[in-house]
């Protein structure tokens, strides 16, 4: 089912625009320019975020890391290897990927491990920056309640994702 | 700046971290390889970042964002009262909750600005008023239908269905905003204006 979703959505807008007369296929590269912009400013902090991550990971922070937070994951249900990425989550989203990218990698994409963190990375936000930019640019100090209810959602988000990993596969 | 910090501390952490453990060898190679999977990285998500935008542009040229915020009015009448007077608060919020939706989180972001600004009172200019709170919550749970980038890093990991963890992200995107909606409420009621 999920097979045919992204092609059919394909299919669907290219369909929509033709019957419109628009011109699809130009407008799909001119939006494309605009994504490899964005790709060119997200390289030099995914080195920078990388390589700090591959270090912590060598020279066995992650493990203690991991370790010092086990009991807690385990009481939630958390695989404790996510221990960082849940942690970074609600900081940075191009550090989530990072750190992300990295466990997939580690642990293999279809790992109980690797499913969990593409399901956390899908289904949670970077809390702090999304909080910092619309409150900071509409000039808003007191955030009253604000951060621990977005917060309260990210840790549901943490704890649904790893049941439903184990639970939809 | 703030960067730089946690650079730094990753950096010294993971440096007495190693002399602890012995493993000085590993980590120095660890720096030549990060940087490199730092490149392999970008490249994998480069190419689905080019067609996300470019679908994003196409959907909004054909409407179908105007659909999907028509389908949603209902909810967001809901969740907040203010559209129900002000069809242009209406237009920004189902336009940055579309967004995100369909994954196009950069579109998403000046229209939820926007959506902010227009619901600041005057009596109370700085002051987060209980349905901004309830923006932020819906932001933050990321209700997506398709999550883009992690299908890209998915793939270039060698994964051959990166779209199968799709009905867990949806379980819980769905859970997050609820709790997250309801904890909104809670506290909303018992964090009266101060």
């Amino acid at each position: 089912m999920t097979d045919y979703l992204v092609p059919g959505l394909l299919v669907l807008i290219c369909g929509l625009a033709l019957g419109k007369r628009e011109d699809p296929y130009s407008l799909l590269a001119e939006g494309g320019r605009d994504g490899l912009k964005l790709v060119v400013t997200l390289v030099p902090t995914l080195v920078l975020l990388l390589t700090s991550i591959t270090m912590l990971r060598a020279s066995g922070a992650m493990e203690l890391l991991g370790r010092f937070c086990a009991p807690v994951f385990g009481f939630f249900g958390i695989p404790p290897e996510t221990a960082l990425l849940v942690l970074v989550r609600p900081i940075s989203g191009s550090a989530a990927l990072a750190v992300g990218a990295e466990l997939m990698a580690e642990y293999g994409v279809d790992s109980t491990v690797g499913r969990t963190v593409a399901v956390m990375l899908g289904s949670t936000e970077t809390t702090f920056y999304t909080i910092s930019v619309y409150f900071g640019a509409a000039g808003i100090q007191k955030t009253r309640y604000t951060l621990p209810a977005a917060l309260m959602a990210d840790f549901t988000g943490f704890l649904v994702a790893s049941w439903t990993v184990r639970l939809l596969g | 700046m703030v960067m730089s910090w946690i650079f730094m501390g990753i950096l010294l952490i993971s440096s007495v971290c190693a002399l602890w453990t012995g493993r000085g060898g590993a980590l120095s190679a660890a720096v030549m390889e990060g940087a490199q999977a730092g490149i392999s990285l970008s490249i994998s998500l480069a190419g689905s970042l080019c067609l996300w935008s470019g679908v994003g542009r196409l959907m909004e040229r054909t409407g179908i964002t105007e659909l999907l915020a028509r389908l949603l009015s209902p909810l967001l009448g809901f969740l907040f009262p203010g559209t129900k007077r002000d069809p242009v608060l209406a237009g920004h919020l189902s336009a940055n909750v579309c967004a995100n939706f369909l994954g196009l989180g950069n579109a998403a972001t000046p229209m939820g600005i926007q959506a902010v600004k227009r619901m600041v009172r005057p009596e109370t200019p700085r002051l987060a008023t209980d349905q901004m709170c309830r923006l932020i919550v819906l932001n933050t749970a990321s209700i997506q239908l398709i999550p883009t980038n992690v299908a890209a890093v998915r793939v270039s990991l060698g994964c051959g269905t990166p779209f199968d963890i799709l009905p867990a992200v949806w379980v819980t995107s769905l859970c997050s905003a609820g709790v997250g909606l309801t904890a909104a409420w809670v506290l909303g009621k018992l964090w009266k204006h101060d």
